[in-house]
């Protein structure tokens, strides 16, 4: 394949959280602005913009997200071509990929990728019916299933199978907010404990409401250009090597095994097979957490552990920092916080971060390589990136 | 030609309720209001069910038990107090429920609690005169009564459906015969949640009048007394209307008490009789024979005089739930479940 | 929530569980689709309308506490993967149980329930929901 080499040259995020004096476009601006003025460029460089967003439609009652922030980030004016991108939870990875080929292919140079969602202007009960658009509507959603629900299901499923247990689910959560405790971005910043998961209120057996990723405000970005131009912008590029895109059938009860995201096993074998790595070259994974039982699984199928053995590695501290492969070092979308399509970014911004060896208090020493997974849906959409430091 | 049953079907909810939990909430002496009702619970439905769902399950009983051809189905007719919509027919959602849809005609049927009996007659009609090969009757209800009021005690949920042929017909309904007049004793107006009544106006001149004069007029007209029926069931209220009339026109228990009901599932209204009588039918053999008579309020009576036949002995009754089964793994509530249940409970924001 | 036209099309499966049988690949498929996701362009012609029996046992199921607002006064409500006789497997709520009398394995039967409402005005949605298939007394009560 003759693409040209892509990297990343700037980076920028808002913190997570409930951001009540921040609209959509405050914060689609800020972390597009930080982006870029990490990657030392100015608005006249800019030759394409892409925006990862859910469901802003519902959110806030806006669509045609692309003319939006293009004309608020006062690109409106150079008429830059501006895309919004949508696949449900993936849609921030997917427009990484967008841009990823934009670059690559050698359209464009300089590119603008980030993500947003505002989520917390609607109520819950709003909230969860927007959510859960990502499913199968005529044959999940109507028929009494919601997002954790499913969820709940696979958990289920795999414990039945394979063993998981109670406590290995929360172990994933408890981890996560340690890193989360490290990370000054991250939505919540305090660690907790097994009991703090397990005595939480039930939101779908076995899954209790610290088993479940937040609601959340935010959005992030990165800057792209061609890896040969790279160094005039930063001192460390970082390379994106592989980029790997699968898709799954949108039910849950259609998939072959609920147990395994076939999806993530496909993207990552197409991000590997780009990058000509394995899983065994991979330092340090943001991974999709948007429940504890998305990380057992997402371990297993990226192939850093055997299918079954998920759990018993996160409950080892295999998946911590200084472990065998440093997992969701961000906080993951569970401390870090989840607004939908900003989550793709906020994953890579992570790894850039860490592979800059800019991570301060939760550096993973020597990282080389990272890996980014994205999914949407209950995995009918999978995007795995592989970074490396240039 | 003879006209009958062909199969029958019946379906009760699996929650109950009893009066002493429902007279703790209402400062009223639950256990003396059962025993005056004759009734120890009654079946409560769940937030899912209604009318409609009730029809469907006891229609696909009734569709499980033999093996008529849905197509053949010329009519449905489903008798309720408490349809889902005052405009839009119960009926056609049963009837693409069990895939008799759409060469066929329906209509929803209202007269208090004998809607279901007056279906079967005008099912009688169309198949006896050649009009439609096989017709649907079912008598279904959700009632409700007012909380705190006598009916609360009593008000239940359940039905019955009844496939009205000619051919391999297990009990020939050899006679109806009907009694009707203009008695305001019991009554529910457009938009009203509740129905109200007369009190002691329902007795005497309102229920046990209609039931005795078309019990009368078909014991007259078929020169019979109450000793050549192998079982009777009267529109069942309470347990205690139904004993008092049936002790006047001289039955005695072991005819009466396989098909009354209201003891344990308490007053299905429109689903009464017809529940009564799937339960004599679960246990009734070749050649017994059965007097019914419903009674809705309003008020009027239809009675039957029904033998069943030899095709009883080959009927494959055991392939949907018998009412026995369907009162049996019950769940008793406590009053505000169900007050939750019954929608009795105001919810917040709409 | 579901719109009267686009919940009235689905009406055959939701209350009939129609599916399709490939006979191309021989294979049961939930729901109806335009062609078998195996046999691609070969399946065209070759699809047969099926209803299936409505027995199945389960695959895995969940309490939902935090659910559909449609469903406020069942909550706590089961949902359970239910993987038919023929072979698809199917979302749906388990009614006339309490959740510890589940398992995966318990098989279950397909019945007619309300699946919501638009408001107290508007149209009332039926579709399937499953229930434990009761063993049969011999000796009735």
């Amino acid at each position: 394949m003759t693409m040209r080499r892509v990297a990343i040259i700037g980076v920028g995020a808002t913190e997570f959280g409930e951001l009540w004096d921040s609209s959509f476009r405050d914060i689609g601006i800020t972390a597009g602005l930080a982006a870029v003025a990490d990657a030392n460029i100015t608005a006249d460089q800019i030759d394409a913009l892409y925006v990862g967003n859910m469901s802003a439609g519902r959110f806030i009652e806006q669509e045609h997200i692309g003319a939006l922030i293009a004309d608020y980030a006062g690109l409106a004016r150079d008429h830059v071509a501006a895309t919004r991108v949508e696949a449900a939870g993936a849609s921030g990875g997917l427009a990484l990929r967008q841009g990823f080929l934009a670059v690559a292919s050698g359209l464009h140079d300089i590119v603008v990728v980030g993500g947003a969602e505002k989520m917390l202007d609607v109520s819950d009960v709003e909230s969860s019916i927007i959510q859960s658009a990502a499913l199968d509507q005529e044959w999940e959603t109507v028929l009494g299933a919601t997002f954790p629900a499913l969820h709940a299901l696979i958990a289920r499923r795999h414990m039945h199978e394979y063993g998981t247990t109670r406590e290995q689910l929360a172990d994933v959560a408890v981890k996560n907010h340690k890193h989360g405790s490290l990370n000054p971005k991250a939505q919540f910043r305090r660690e907790i404990t097994r009991e703090t998961v397990m005595g939480s209120p039930m939101v779908s057996s076995p899954l209790r409401m610290f088993d479940c990723a937040p609601s959340s405000d935010g959005a992030a970005a990165v800057v792209l250009c061609p890896l040969e131009s790279a160094k005039k912008f930063t001192e460390i590029p970082i390379e994106i090597i592989g980029s790997g895109q699968a898709s799954d059938t949108l039910s849950l009860h259609h998939r072959k095994d609920i147990c395994t995201m076939e999806a993530t096993r496909m993207a990552a074998k197409r991000a590997f097979a780009m990058a000509n790595m394995t899983h065994k070259d991979v330092d340090i994974a943001e991974v999709h957490d948007n429940f504890t039982i998305s990380e057992i699984l997402a371990i297993e199928d990226l192939g850093f552990f055997r299918k079954g053995e998920g759990g018993k590695a996160t409950e080892a501290g295999l998946t911590g920092l200084g472990g065998e492969i440093a997992v969701n070092t961000s906080g993951g979308l569970k401390a870090r916080g989840d607004p939908i399509g900003a989550t793709g970014l906020a994953q890579a911004v992570e790894i850039v971060t860490q592979l800059r060896g800019k991570a301060e208090k939760r550096q993973v020493k020597d990282a080389n390589v990272g890996l980014a997974h994205n999914v949407g849906g209950t995995g009918a959409t999978a995007l795995v990136h592989l970074f490396r430091r240039g | 030609m003879k006209v009958g049953i062909v199969s029958y079907g019946a379906y009760v909810p699996r929650y109950r309720i009893t009066p002493e939990e429902i007279g703790k909430v209402w400062g009223v002496d639950g256990k003396a209001m059962s025993k005056a009702l004759m009734i120890n619970c009654k079946s409560v439905p769940s937030p899912d069910e209604d009318t409609i769902t009730i029809s469907v399950e006891a229609a696909r009983n009734m569709m499980r038990r033999c093996d008529v051809s849905p197509g053949d189905i010329g009519a449905l007719y489903v008798g309720s107090e408490s349809h889902p919509y005052a405009v839009k027919p119960t009926g056609t959602i049963v009837a693409e429920a069990i895939e008799a849809a759409p060469n066929l005609t329906v209509a929803d049927y209202e007269f208090a609690c004998k809607a279901g009996t007056a279906a079967i007659q005008t099912c009688m009609g169309l198949v006896g005169s050649g009009m439609i090969k096989y017709g649907v009757a079912i008598g279904a209800d959700t009632s409700q009564g007012a909380p705190g009021d006598a009916l609360e005690f009593s008000a239940s949920a359940g039905g019955a459906a009844f496939l009205i042929g000619s051919e391999k017909i297990i009990a020939t309904i050899d006679k109806t015969c009907s009694y009707t007049t203009d008695t305001p004793d019991f009554w529910r107006r457009e938009g009203e949640m509740y129905p109200r009544h007369g009190g002691r106006f329902t007795g005497e001149p309102a229920y046990f009048k209609h039931i005795m004069s078309a019990a009368k007029q078909m014991m007259t007209c078929m020169n019979t007394t109450a000793k050549d029926y192998t079982y009777a069931v009267f529109h069942q209220p309470n347990g205690k209307f139904p004993s008092r009339v049936a002790k006047q026109l001289g039955f005695a228990d072991p005819q009466v008490l396989p098909g009354l009901l209201a003891p344990t599932i308490g007053n299905t209204y429109s689903g009464s009789v017809p529940l009564g009588l799937s339960a004599i039918l679960d246990e009734s053999k070749p050649g017994d024979r059965i007097f019914a008579v419903a009674y809705g309020s309003g008020a009027g009576s239809d009675a039957f005089d029904i033998t069943v036949t030899d095709e009883m002995a080959h009927y494959q009754r055991g392939k949907a739930p018998t009412v026995k089964e369907l009162n049996s793994n019950l769940k008793f509530l406590d009053y505000a479940t169900y007050a939750k249940f019954r929608g009795k409970i105001l919810l917040g924001g709409e | 929530m579901a719109t009267a036209p686009r919940f009235w099309r689905e009406n055959p499966s939701r209350y009939n569980l129609v599916g399709f049988k490939c006979n191309s690949c021989g294979k049961t498929y939930f729901p109806p689709r335009a062609i078998c996701p195996v046999c691609h362009r070969k399946s065209v012609g070759k699809i047969e309308v099926v209803k299936l029996r409505g027995t199945g046992k389960i695959f895995s199921l969940t309490e939902v506490h935090e659910g559909l607002e449609e469903l406020t006064l069942q909550k706590p409500y089961v949902l359970a993967m239910v993987e038919m006789d023929e072979g698809p497997k199917i979302t749906g709520q388990v009614i006339d149980c309490d959740a510890c009398d589940l398992q995966i394995g318990t098989p279950v039967r397909a019945t007619m329930r309300k699946l919501s409402e638009e408001g107290s005005s508007g149209v009332i949605h039926y579709g399937y929901k499953f229930a434990p298939v009761r063993e049969r007394p011999e000796k009735a009560e």
